[in-house]
């Protein structure tokens, strides 16, 4: 029945670098997004993207630092192989965006610029103005459109994938195929496939006002969960220190903004009613500087966000009194920021009314990415040391493992990033590999092409092997068809056209779980917190039982579209409360004031929850170790000052006595 | 924002609607109290939450797109107050500072209404094959680094580059007209983003080898010679992408391109 083929499911970075990179190698790829794919939210993406490079290579770092730099970044939660593979990738990644044509900013002689990023000393990070996302996006968005022109992509945009289809029991269940939607004509059917990716990034929209654009709700991993793929370290959210709050979201301001010099502070004085730029040097407090005078500005984006919230919320010391800090530009040249930060300085005026590069910016921490995600397997490379290296690898040094493939994770394994069901993989932010904890900045965009382009082959080499899905009975597809059709129609007959209960009102009842995550589940949370918030979820969940949409349309129902998601993030919502509750420890952006250190004896595991639909608890939890044969994990400390915690008490006393 | 709004103001939005392809368009009313820091955006979900109208109807939520809500993505654009922009970055204390103003959405009008503010851009994309908008690469294998590039040309691409293909500068060209029918989409004015995607594709050392092709594209119908040069384009790209500058340098290419041509082809 046809040539055996593969779906991929998402149009963002990981998408469209495994759809082409199947694609090349002659296997046809059917790609579903909800949006057109360029508009995927990999444009979002603005600081650049880290690989070991000649220049910083030549001052002594390395590829094998950069996978150091990303576990202790992720406080050692990440399994180790694929992050070694994807460092030691990372530089041939870059090398092909090049040839792409992705405008790279460049230096005097024109080979790629560098700019500094969070958690490291050295220049790594390749960019493209302050918006490397995009312009990584639109090089893959080209590519794919290519082999669509060619026939070997066929793309179904407005297409929302709603179902995994599964055949088989046991041991030998397998994915075959997906059940989708047309978001405009509203039809449901199905489309074979011999294995399916899932690409579709992550849930920030679960937190209402997060850095994420509106299509990343999570409806999709939260399908896959539902239907049996496991999903691993939930409770892994990470809040970035630096955004923009607004009425419909929270607008990102790249690190790349602090890699590029920029300093943050708040005036000595609490509430002082100056603005920024009149208040002089010797009365402003650079907190991060002063805490951190290594790598200052330039913490990862957990400890950033802590002492943001730390030096707001606990310490009342906020920009004007209220929950903000100054992000500060203004000491650099105009010119030099235009060049490289352009982008997102046009954002924060066109936002905020004022020029970036006259007045310091005014920001506060927001949810911005999923760590955790759908539990992907790998094959262990080729490298396996007696134990794990204790030494701290210093720069310069001969590292311990080389850069050829494999060593890490099996070049070409079928296994590869792929979940406990056969013929399902999971890619890019939806998979919880490589960035444990924390992700550094920088790292996205690098995990998202890896795997496409790594991973993909380990899809094609899977479905050289496997029974073609064109065999499977059709019935298999038919009933996973009316499954979903029920669910449909089930919605459909609950609307009312204009009705607005807040008690039964899916914008409302999503409006109120946002504002409970945010509370209980970004950058602080408490025992107490979660439990009050996973109990809140519960009544929201049996509120939306009885939900009721206000348009019962046949035609281009988003209402529909988005009512459904709705009922799918609070179910993965209470993935992440309870992996949060059960997770008694701190580590990298999961923080518990009431268990405030790491614990390594007790939580160096992976959280897995497994979804078990007639439970009275739904979501059954375990854990695995993490693999890590390669580094022990050290203590994460940035080289923050001793003194520290007493800083903030001695300058506020100073501050008010001004 | 400079602009002073009216705390607790009541803004109405006047929101052209029409339930689907084929189908009659209509207005309905909407009083939205904007939160703080509103933009349209955040009204039109404040209007899904309640869909009842200024008049006490109760009607189904308008249906528009959107995306990253940053001005990157391009999905959110709309004609607001007849003019074109994305809604995102359209502030509601600027456009309605007082009690009472009035903000109008309608669909843009270039592409046709999939449901009330969403319409069909596909024919955009379209155009993108049309003019082989890609770099022909070998493959994605580890073949070493691209070509180098100076910091000049690098910036001058980059602009080019930041294209979102929202289609604004289609919705105030004069030339660009509606075309519902998909066989005639290869005859019909390209538009002024596509111009400028060739522009910045030639631009490009590896992607320069199809320069040929797509200027042969640019020569045929619905090619350059269709732009009447109103220069409406470049006055509404929200990117400030300079569009009449790639209007002239690929016009200034294709006449090279055609004289080239026409020599070889004795």
């Amino acid at each position: 029945m046809g040539e055996k083929r593969v779906i991929v499911v998402g149009g963002g970075l990981a998408g469209l670098a495994a759809a082409v990179r199947i694609a090349e190698q002659g296997v046809p790829v059917d790609l579903f997004s909800m949006v057109p794919v360029k508009r995927s939210h990999s444009v979002c993406a603005q600081g650049g993207i880290n690989a070991a490079n000649e220049v910083a290579k030549q001052q002594g770092y390395s590829e094998y630092q950069h996978f150091d730099e990303t576990l202790i970044g992720g406080d050692y939660l990440a399994d180790q192989g694929p992050v070694l593979e994807m460092t030691n990738y990372a530089p041939k990644i870059i090398d092909l965006l090049d040839r792409m044509g992705v405008p790279f900013n460049r230096t005097d002689e024109g080979y790629l610029a560098l700019r500094m990023f969070g958690g490291s000393l050295f220049k790594r990070t390749q960019f493209a103005g302050a918006s490397t996302g995009q312009q990584l996006l639109y090089a893959l968005d080209e590519q794919t459109r290519r082999f669509a022109a060619e026939g070997k992509v066929t793309m179904y945009e407005f297409w929302e994938f709603l179902w995994p289809v599964l055949e088989g029991e046991g041991d030998d269940r397998r994915c075959v195929g997906i059940v989708a939607q047309d978001m405009r004509t509203m039809q449901i059917r199905s489309f074979r496939g011999d294995a399916v990716i899932m690409a579709t990034g992550g849930c920030g929209i679960i937190f209402g006002k997060s850095t994420n654009s509106v299509i990343c709700t999570g409806g999709a991993a939260s399908r896959c969960y539902q239907a049996g793929a496991w999903y691993a370290n939930p409770e892994m959210i990470q809040v970035h220190p630096t955004a923009i709050p607004g009425a419909d979201k929270c607008r990102l301001m790249s690190e790349s903004a602090r890699g590029e010099g920029g300093r943050v502070w708040v005036p000595r004085k609490k509430g002082d009613p100056r603005p920024g730029h009149e208040i002089p040097e010797d009365e402003r407090w650079y907190f991060l500087e002063e805490r951190y005078p290594k790598y200052k500005n330039l913490v990862p984006r957990d400890i950033a966000s802590r002492e943001i919230f730390d030096v707001c919320v606990n310490d009342g010391m906020g920009v004007y009194g209220e929950n903000q800090v100054y992000l500060d530009l203004t000491h650099k040249p105009r010119e030099f920021l235009d060049r490289r930060l352009g982008a997102i300085l046009e954002i924060y005026e066109k936002f905020v009314g004022e020029d970036p590069r006259v007045t310091p910016m005014r920001i506060f921490p927001s949810v911005h990415y999923s760590m955790g995600g759908m539990w992907t397997g790998f094959e262990p490379g080729d490298a396996v040391p007696d134990e794990p290296v204790a030494h701290v690898h210093q720069p310069g040094e001969t590292p311990p493992i080389g850069t050829e493939p494999g060593h890490g994770m099996k070049f070409g394994a079928p296994n590869n990033m792929m979940t406990n069901i056969t013929g399902l993989y999971a890619f890019g932010e939806v998979n919880f590999a490589y960035h444990g904890a924390t992700r550094l900045g920088a790292n996205s965009l690098l995990s998202c092409i890896f795997d496409g382009l790594y991973c993909g082959m380990s899809v094609v080499n899977y479905i050289n092997d496997c029974a073609p899905a064109g065999e499977v009975s059709q019935s298999v597809y038919d009933s996973a068809v009316k499954q979903e059709q029920d669910k449909h129609d089930a919605l459909i007959s609950a609307s009312e056209t204009g009705i607005d209960d807040p008690d039964t009102n899916p914008y409302t009842i999503a409006k109120e779980m946002g504002v409970m995550m945010t509370e209980a589940s970004s950058v602080v949370k408490t025992g107490e917190g979660l439990q009050r918030c996973l109990d809140g979820l519960k009544s929201l969940r049996e509120r939306f039982s009885r939900v009721r949409l206000g348009d019962g349309s046949a035609w281009t129902n988003q209402t529909l579209s988005f009512t459904r998601a709705v009922g799918d993030m609070l179910i993965l919502a209470e993935t992440i409360v309870k992996g949060g509750l059960l997770r008694k420890e701190s580590r990298g952006s999961h923080y518990r004031l009431d268990y405030p250190e790491r614990d390594d004896a007790n939580f160096m595991k992976t959280t897995v929850v497994e979804f078990v639909p007639d439970a009275e608890d739904q979501h059954r939890v375990f854990y695995r170790d993490v693999i890590a044969p390669y580094i022990k994990a050290r203590p994460r400390k940035y080289g923050k000052t001793d003194d520290a915690k007493e800083t903030p008490k001695a300058e506020k006393e100073a501050a008010t006595s001004v | 924002m400079a602009t002073k709004a009216a705390p607790n103001r009541t803004v109405r939005f006047r929101i052209k609607r029409c339930d689907g392809p084929g189908k009659p368009s209509y207005w309905h009313e909407f009083d939205v109290v904007p939160e703080k820091n509103a933009n349209v955006i955040s009204c039109l979900k404040q209007i899904a939450e309640h869909p009842v109208t200024a008049s006490g109807q109760k009607v189904s939520p308008p249906v528009w797109d959107s995306g990253c809500l940053e001005e990157v993505c391009g999905a959110c654009t709309m004609v607001v107050n007849g003019k074109v922009r994305q809604t995102c970055t359209c502030l509601v204390d600027v456009y309605a500072p007082n009690n009472g103003d009035t903000i109008t959405l309608e669909p843009m009008s270039k592409f046709p209404v999939v449901r009330d503010l969403w319409v069909d851009r596909q024919r955009l994309f379209h155009n993108l094959t049309r003019i082989k908008g890609w770099v022909p690469i070998d493959n994605t294998y580890a073949l070493g680094p691209g070509p180098k590039e100076s910091p000049e040309k690098q910036q001058v691409r980059y602009k080019l580059s930041e294209c979102m293909s929202c289609g604004c500068c289609l919705e105030a060209c004069p030339q660009f007209q509606l075309e519902t029918n998909e066989s005639k989409w290869d005859d019909a004015f390209i538009g002024a983003n596509a111009i400028s995607q060739v522009r910045y594709f030639n631009e490009h050392q590896t992607g320069k080898q199809l320069k040929s092709d797509r200027l042969d594209t640019m020569s045929e119908k619905g090619g350059i010679s269709d732009c009447g040069n109103a220069q409406n384009c470049v006055k509404v790209c929200p990117k400030e992408i300079p569009l009449t500058e790639s209007i002239g340098a690929v016009g200034r290419a294709v006449t090279i391109h055609s004289i080239a041509s026409f020599f070889s082809r004795k």
